[in-house]
């Protein structure tokens, strides 16, 4: 029978459709997915604190987006955050003495990395490491600082 | 004064009778499940007529309330400079609440109405009883298989209106608004948990999905077997499963998310 065929075939294609939308939001929505996107060169930078920077936060340079966080890591030896930026191929000639700083874009915004330009001759490329790095602005330790400051000068 | 609480209690009766009437015929619609397995064709020709006509209501309007949900929160989040959060609150409230229930009440008004309309003519024109004169079982061969694909259809189109609604809501922020793309989809995976809420709104589709189906088959079953008994109770079945679907998820969220 025709009909009943083409009645299947849409079952199927509305089951399918189902599925696929349930798998969407498993793997898109939820955070069962680890893919990275493989274009762009791949640079390591250090830090001793990353705040709550996450993959696939914006890598920037004069504000314009220039990469992504591809991956962060925990090195273990050094207690230290490895955080591997991929940048944007097209951007060539970036300097290899390059200063990276994680920013919080707002108040409530979620937090970036942003590049300084050194004045290298040499330009950084795949696998390099940037040795000049500033951690995250904790704000708790920020207000802890300062609170300590003014009890320091009320003893005075 | 007496005659008024006569009225009251005759009232009360009359709703337990229903109840006990709606669980005895979700009972026997159980029953049949096993019947059901042998004769797998009834129950594709039924997920056609209640998922496959489905899709294109509960997609379009997915696609628009995720569109309307990211114009208006990126309004609201921007004045905190907190736009990049947008793709979070376009995916949760979509996967936690307006996915299962708003494709719940389409559900309801779309599939529920046209189901007690069919089984209630199907009764009014004599057919079941037919049916049961030449000894097959109305409920097991009619209202079971549309159960069944009722129970099937529903958490296949919550997931579908939430996924729409998603990417209706990142064409606007994104497409749009100016968000950018990699903070939309990394808060959102950061901060929705594929049990916490994935998990639960499948479940409260579910759990809406039967309910909305019972609801309809039974109004039909038990409508008054005339023009009038039909039209009162199609009204019947898109009222009460919207109030269901809305007392219920209440109860649900409380449940899931309420410690």
């Amino acid at each position: 029978m025709v009909q009943n065929r083409s009645v299947e075939l849409l079952v199927g294609v509305f089951m399918a459709a189902g599925l696929v939308a349930l798998f969407f939001l498993a793997m898109q929505v939820g955070n069962l997915s680890a893919s990275t996107n493989g274009e762009g060169y791949l640079v390591t930078a250090r830090f001793d604190n990353i705040g709550s920077l996450k993959e696939k936060a914006p890598v920037t340079m004069a504000g314009v987006r220039v990469g992504r966080v591809s991956a962060i890591g925990f090195d273990q030896a050094t207690y230290e955050a490895v955080v591997t930026l991929s940048i944007d191929p097209k951007y060539v000639t970036i300097p290899d003495d390059t200063f990276a700083k994680i920013f919080t874009a707002g108040l409530l915004g979620e937090q970036y990395v942003g590049l300084d330009p050194g004045g290298s001759e040499e330009y950084l490329k795949h696998g390099d490491q940037l040795a000049l790095t500033q951690s995250a602005l904790v704000l708790e330790e920020i207000i802890g600082q300062f609170l300590f400051s003014k009890a320091e000068e009320g003893v005075e | 004064m007496l005659e008024q609480v006569v009225r009251l209690g005759r009232a009360g009766i009359g709703i337990i009778e229903r109840l006990g009437r709606g669980h005895l015929l979700l009972w026997h619609i159980l029953g049949g499940l096993g019947a059901l397995s042998v004769r797998p064709g009834l129950l594709i020709r039924q997920i056609y007529s209640v998922g496959v006509h489905s899709m294109l209501i509960v997609g379009v309007s997915g696609t628009f309330v995720g569109m309307v949900l990211a114009l208006q929160g990126f309004y609201i989040l921007s004045q905190f400079g907190a736009e990049q959060t947008l793709g979070v609150m376009v995916a949760a409230s979509l996967v936690r609440e307006l996915g299962p229930v708003v494709a719940a009440l389409l559900f309801a008004g779309r599939v529920g109405s046209a189901l007690t309309a069919e089984i209630g003519l199907m009764k009014a024109t004599e057919q079941l009883s037919g049916l049961e004169m030449m000894a097959v079982n109305p409920v097991k061969r009619v209202l079971t298989p549309r159960f069944l694909a009722g129970f099937i259809s529903m958490p296949l189109l919550a997931a579908l209106f939430s996924a729409l609604g998603v990417l209706g809501g990142f064409f606007v922020g994104v497409g749009l608004l100016g968000v950018d793309e990699g903070a939309f989809w990394s808060q959102m995976q950061a901060k929705i948990d594929l049990h916490e809420d994935v998990y639960n709104g499948v479940i409260k589709s579910l759990v809406f999905g039967v309910v909305c189906t019972w609801i309809a088959l039974f109004q039909g079953y038990d409508a008054t077997p005339t023009s009038e008994g039909v039209s009162r109770a199609t009204t019947r079945t898109v009222v009460h499963s919207s109030l269901a679907v809305l007392g219920l998820d209440f109860v649900l969220t409380a449940l899931m998310f309420g410690d």
